[in-house]
Formats: structure tokens, C-alpha cells, sequence
């Protein structure tokens, strides 16, 4: 059974079209990762989801309830975590707690029991009575999941709930998202951290309001890359960006901080898996790279591709 | 009442109770509004500094200026010029007795006084001149003709009018202060501290959480506005207290009727802050909307400083708009004249009927700010 079903969804803006027909399905217990820049429509998407806009066309239900219909019945069935850390600072993490219990209508004993369950579950045990704003932010974020977790809900959903948070701690965030749909729940993220996107069972990129690309990441590298990637490391990495767009042999080429991925047709790659070609194409133009080694696509290298590919279709 | 409401005082008690500063300001600000109107800004005219020139010298002329002064409005300013001392400020009114004044009373004619007064307080130059008119009549001299001449008024005292003060005898302004308090109390308590409550939710972000979680519309306003109404009234029973305290005032009428109608009164201001709060988006435009559309006309236009009667028709018609005006009314009625619903109640009714069309409006908008 799906979790969440979500049919041709519209919301407009006065002529702005913020999410442009969009349809996906999510089965119960897994992870689902929404991606896409800035203002490509994820937080309008789960909005709507939670009830907090209402569609311009197009329907969606979750946890089996339709959203414009039946939004009492969703409510009860969501929890949601918001961009931005919306918790009351002047308030200790366990008044916190009990307050989002009594919103959800949890009586007093299951309520400390919840609340017991939840703390060991993000790790706030021993923190019951420190003030939320005095957390550091990793803390507060897990506090901010905790609350939304206290009624047991049986789908979840994060609004990029990483955003400004280090590596460490937004592992650390994964790991109670996985233990969470382990219990059952269907937990949809959006993020735009791509690395965190590996860890979805299936992730969706939008675009300019549109799903651009769906499926697993393995699944997503396999079918929408279908190059072989070569990283390099060159001394001066705009002449060689320059060097190899202009190679009609290397299909496209991109800068990834100060390295640059290369991407090469299959069928030219060879055993190599593309890496003479490239050195070829820089050496033809008096260029070399310190290092050059073959890699397995980044769903960065994914998502570049089929933007630029939807960007291409959309001005044609 | 449902645990979701519940819940929602608690936690809004909690932010009160964790800013004592806030809380502190709400309770004492009326104690401190009533002291300093009280015994500060009283807006009674006394010891009006006068200087008597007394040209004619004899027993009628004594006789006059001792009238004046035996009023005790009066406080006697040492002989002099009388331009520079009103200049100066060194006396308030000049009342000069020209030569003759007996005579002409002698021979059954109009005696003629010249006051002048310092007209830059236009309040206080109107209850001085009230205050010498009276004494003239008082004084039973039907002759005499007073010209207050900065007035540019000629008083003929022809009259022989005997006023008499209803309810408030004394005509001591903290009596018609404290129903103004009252009203301004409940208004800062209730409207401005409600709609701030309000849009701080909606600042932090906090109000998607509860939007998203399966609480309603009513139970939410009544959450959020509980804790504030019950500080509102019991801010007015502080100001109730201290005055009776301080200035010895007794509430004349019934004290059901008064907790009946502040009660009235405070659901309005509720619905008004909730109004306010769902049009403004951040705090601080929250805070001027409401000092704006309640504290403002409150002072001007309730009636607590300036009679409503004496403004213009526009300008009584825009303090119909506003509750306080009501309010005030009937707290008047109450607190001073101690009269019954059958008085004032067309100022109930018109309480009650602001107070359901602001509620209704508000729950309406508040319904429609909540995206559904």
C-alpha cells in the first residue's frame, strides 16, 4: 500500500506556476527524497502534502486521506518539520515535548512515556530540562524531529531538515530517520544535499516546478548517465573546462569545486574507461592534469545532466 | 476543556511567567498610570496664582477681592504689573477694580471689573474664567460687568445661576481617570499583548507546527488568548483596588454588572488583537497597528481626557468606532453615577454587537491566515 499518492498536483501563484502537475507514489515504510534547487517547487509540494496550502488542481492523499478533503483525518496522520527550527526557545526540551503531546492529544501518562521513547530516539536523554534555545543547532533539529515524532505518525515530513547543520550531526540525523521508517513510517525529505539523497530508497528531482527524474540513485545513475566519468585534477581548471568543452570526443565537462568531471560515450571509453581520451583532448591543447582517474557518476553528475538536458528542451 | 486547549495555556503561561519583565510591565503599569494621573497630572485647576489691583480702596472693593479668594481657587500674587507678571507666568489672572467700583454700586449702576487672563492654557483659562464668573454671581452683584479682556468674552452678570454638580461633586478628575485607565489597561493587556502572541508565532515559524497539527481554529484563538484575558482583568481589579486604596474611590454601581461588562469588553479587545494579528506580519507592525487602532483613540477619543462632546461631528463619529468609547461609557455609569442597565445600556448593547462582529471577522480571517 502507498503512504502518500500524489496525482498531476498544481499550485499557482497569481500566474506563477510554483508546482506544475507533478505525480509520484510512496509505499508505506520507506524514504523518499525530494531534491531540487532552491525554487524548484519542493517546499510548495510538501505543503500542500501537509495541508498548509491547498492544491490549484490535482489531487493527493496520504496515509490514505485526501488532503483537500479529508485534512482533519491527514493532520492526525502527519508529523512535519518545518526549514526553519520553529520550536520555543524560552521552553526546556521536555516542555517542548509536552506541549506538542497536548496538541496531539496525548493523554498525560502515554504522554511521558512518548516523550521517554522519543528523547532515547534522538538522543536528548540528559538534556530533558535544558532550554531549547540554548542547544546547539544539531540538537535543536533533533529536537524539532523528536516533537514531530511523539504521536507515532505514520508518515513524516522533513522540510530540509539538515540545512545548516555539519556532516557529523546530519549523519547522525539519518540515522534516526532509517530507525524511523524501520518502525514503519513512510518519511518524505526534502534536501538538497545530494549526498544525503544516496540514502534515500528513491529520490525525485525537481525543476523549475516539474519532476525532471525519478527512481533509486543506483537506478538513476544507471539509466541517466550513461557515460563514463573521468575526475581530473589540473593545474589551472578554467583552460581545461575550456579545453575539453571544446573536444567533440568528451560529451560534457563540468567543474566539481576545484576538480573537473569529464564524461565520455560509452563507446568511445574503452578499457580505460575513458581516461585517455581526456588526457588526449588536454594534451591537445598543451594542457595536463596532475592526476585523471575513472569514477562511477555522482547523482551530482546525475542531476546536472538532466537539468541542463530539461533546461535544453524547454528553450528549443 | 479539551486537552489541546489545554495544553496551549499551559505553554503560553510558561512564556508569560518566563519574561517577568512583560508580566511585570502588564501588572504594574496600571499602578503606576493611576499614581502619576492621580496625584501628578491632575487636571484640576487650583491655586490659581492672582494678582488683585485694587484702585478703588474701599470696603465693597475688599469685600469683592475677599470673595475671590475665600473660593480657595485662589492664591494671592503681591501687587505689581500686571502685563509682566502674566507674562512671566508669576501669576495666571489679574483682576483689576477700577476707582470708583464702590460708587457705582452706591448709585444703583453697573460696576465694572477688568480680568485678565493667561489665556496659553486654553483648559485652564476657560476654568478660570468659569471660576471668577461664578464668585461674581456668587458675590450677588448683578451690577457688575466683567470683561475678561484676553478672552476678547464679555460676561454680562445678569444672571443669578446656581450650577449644581451631579455624581462627581467634588469634580476631581481621578474619578473620570479611572474608567479611562481601566479601559486602556484591559486594551494593552488584551489587544496589543494578544496580537504580539499571535504574529511571534507566526515570526518563529511556530504557527506552521500548530497549522499542521490537528488543533482548530477556536481552540487555538481561545489558547492564545486566555492567559492575556485573564491578565487583563485582573490588571482592572488592580486599578479597581488602588484607586479605592489611593484616592478613597468606591465603585457606586454593582459589581457583577462591572465584571459582567469588563468581561464584555476584554472579549472584544481579544477578537480585535486576533483581527490585527491575522493582517499584520511581523511584530513590531502588530505592536503600531494596535497602539494605533486602540491606544490612540482611546486617549483622544474615549472621552477620557477630552469630552467627546466638545468635538467636532467627524471626529465623534470615527470615537464611535472604537469599543473604548462604550466601554467608558459604561464604566461611567457604573464607577461614578451608580445607575443601572437601564441607563447605559444602549452602550452595552453596543459593546456586544462590536465585540460578535469582531469576533466573527477575526475567526473568519484567522480561518482564511491559516491556509484553509
Amino acid at each position: 500500500m502507498n503512504a502518500i499518492e500524489v496525482e498531476s498536483l498544481v499550485k499557482r501563484f497569481g500566474s506563477f506556476v510554483a508546482v506544475d502537475g507533478i505525480s509520484f507514489s510512496v509505499p508505506e515504510g520507506s524514504v523518499f527524497g525530494l531534491l531540487g534547487a532552491n525554487g524548484a517547487g519542493k517546499s510548495t509540494a510538501i505543503r500542500m502534502l501537509c495541508g498548509l496550502l491547498e492544491p490549484s488542481a490535482g489531487r493527493a492523499r496520504v496515509a490514505g486521506y485526501d488532503v483537500s478533503l479529508e485534512s482533519e483525518a491527514v493532520k492526525r496522520s502527519i508529523g512535519y518539520m518545518s526549514q526553519r527550527f520553529s520550536l520555543y526557545d524560552d521552553l526546556a526540551v521536555v516542555e517542548n515535548m509536552r506541549f506538542f503531546a497536548g496538541l496531539y492529544g496525548i493523554g498525560k501518562r502515554r504522554a511521558e512515556a512518548e516523550i521517554d521513547r522519543v528523547l532515547g530516539l534522538t538522543g536528548l536523554s540528559g538534556r530533558e530540562d535544558s532550554l531549547a534555545g540554548e542547544l546547539p543547532v544539531g540538537f535543536k533539529q533533533r529536537l524539532a524531529l523528536g516533537c514531530a515524532l511523539l504521536h507515532a505518525p505514520r508518515v513524516l515530513f522533513l522540510d530540509e531538515p539538515t540545512a545548516g547543520v555539519d556532516p557529523l550531526a546530519r549523519r547522525r540525523f539519518w540515522d534516526i530517520i532509517y530507525s524511523v521508517a524501520e518502525s514503519g513510517s513512510t518519511v518524505l525529505v526534502t534536501t538538497h544535499y545530494l549526498d544525503e539523497a544516496e540514502y534515500c530508497a528513491t529520490v525525485t528531482l525537481m525543476h523549475a516546478g516539474r519532476i525532471v527524474a525519478m527512481g533509486s540513485p543506483a537506478g538513476l545513475k544507471a539509466e541517466r548517465f550513461p557515460l563514463a566519468m573521468v575526475e581530473l585534477d589540473c593545474e589551472s581548471p578554467a583552460e581545461a573546462l575550456a579545453a575539453l568543452s571544446a573536444d567533440n570526443r568528451v560529451a560534457e565537462a563540468s567543474l566539481f569545486g576545484s576538480r573537473i568531471h569529464a564524461a565520455v560515450e560509452p563507446g568511445l571509453a574503452g578499457q580505460d574507461g575513458g581516461v585517455g581520451i581526456v588526457l588526449s583532448a588536454l594534451s591537445a591543447k598543451g594542457l595536463a592534469a596532475r592526476s585523471a582517474a575513472s569514477i562511477p557518476p555522482s547523482l551530482e553528475d546525475v542531476f546536472i545532466r538532466v537539468i541542463s538536458e530539461s533546461a535544453k528542451e524547454t528553450t528549443s | 476543556m479539551s486537552g489541546r486547549v489545554g495544553a496551549l495555556v499551559r505553554k503560553e503561561t510558561r512564556h508569560i511567567l518566563r519574561d517577568p519583565g512583560t508580566l511585570g510591565a502588564l501588572l504594574a503599569l496600571p499602578i503606576f498610570l493611576l499614581a502619576m494621573f492621580g496625584w501628578a497630572i491632575s487636571l484640576d485647576v487650583d491655586h490659581v496664582p492672582l494678582m488683585v489691583s485694587d484702585l478703588d480702596l474701599s470696603a465693597e472693593s475688599r469685600a469683592f477681592a475677599a470673595a475671590l479668594f475665600s473660593s480657595g481657587r485662589f492664591e494671592r500674587v503681591p501687587d505689581g504689573d500686571a502685563d509682566a507678571a502674566l507674562d512671566s507666568g508669576a501669576a495666571a489672572a489679574a483682576l483689576e477694580i477700577p476707582r470708583g467700583f464702590a460708587k457705582s454700586l452706591g448709585r444703583g449702576e453697573t460696576a465694572s471689573v477688568q480680568v485678565l487672563v493667561d489665556g496659553s492654557d486654553a483648559v485652564r483659562a476657560a476654568t478660570i474664567v468659569g471660576y471668577v464668573d461664578g464668585i461674581v454671581l456668587r458675590y450677588g452683584s448683578d451690577r457688575i460687568r466683567l470683561e475678561s479682556a484676553r478672552e476678547g468674552a464679555s460676561l454680562i452678570a445678569g444672571l443669578d445661576a446656581r450650577p449644581r454638580v451631579l455624581f462627581n461633586q467634588e469634580l476631581r478628575s481621578v474619578q473620570n481617570l479611572v474608567p479611562g485607565l481601566i479601559a486602556i489597561i484591559v486594551i494593552i493587556s488584551a489587544v496589543i499583548s494578544t496580537s504580539l502572541a499571535v504574529v511571534r508565532e507566526k515570526e518563529l515559524g511556530s504557527m506552521e507546527q500548530l497549522v499542521v497539527s490537528p488543533i482548530v481554529s477556536w481552540e487555538l484563538i481561545v489558547g492564545k488568548t486566555l492567559p492575556y484575558a485573564v491578565i487583563g482583568l485582573v490588571s482592572a481589579a488592580l486599578v479597581l483596588g488602588t484607586g479605592a486604596l489611593l484616592f478613597g474611590l468606591a465603585v457606586k454601581g454593582s459589581i457583577l454588572a462591572l465584571t459582567a461588562m469588563t468581561i464584555l469588553f476584554v472579549f472584544a479587545c481579544l477578537a480585535l488583537g486576533i483581527l490585527i494579528s491575522t493582517i499584520a506580519p511581523t511584530q513590531q507592525i502588530a505592536f503600531l497597528a494596535s497602539a494605533m487602532l486602540t491606544l490612540v483613540p482611546t486617549f483622544v477619543l474615549s472621552g477620557f481626557v477630552f469630552p467627546i462632546r466638545n468635538m467636532p461631528i467627524v471626529i465623534q463619529a470615527i470615537a464611535w468606532l472604537f469599543p473604548t468609547k462604550y466601554y467608558v461609557e459604561i464604566l461611567q455609569a457604573l464607577l461614578v453615577k451608580g445607575v443601572g442597565l437601564g441607563s447605559y445600556w444602549p452602550s452595552a448593547l453596543a459593546l456586544l454587537c462590536y465585540a460578535l462582529v469582531a469576533a466573527a471577522l477575526a475567526s473568519a480571517r484567522f480561518a482564511r491566515s491559516r491556509g484553509r
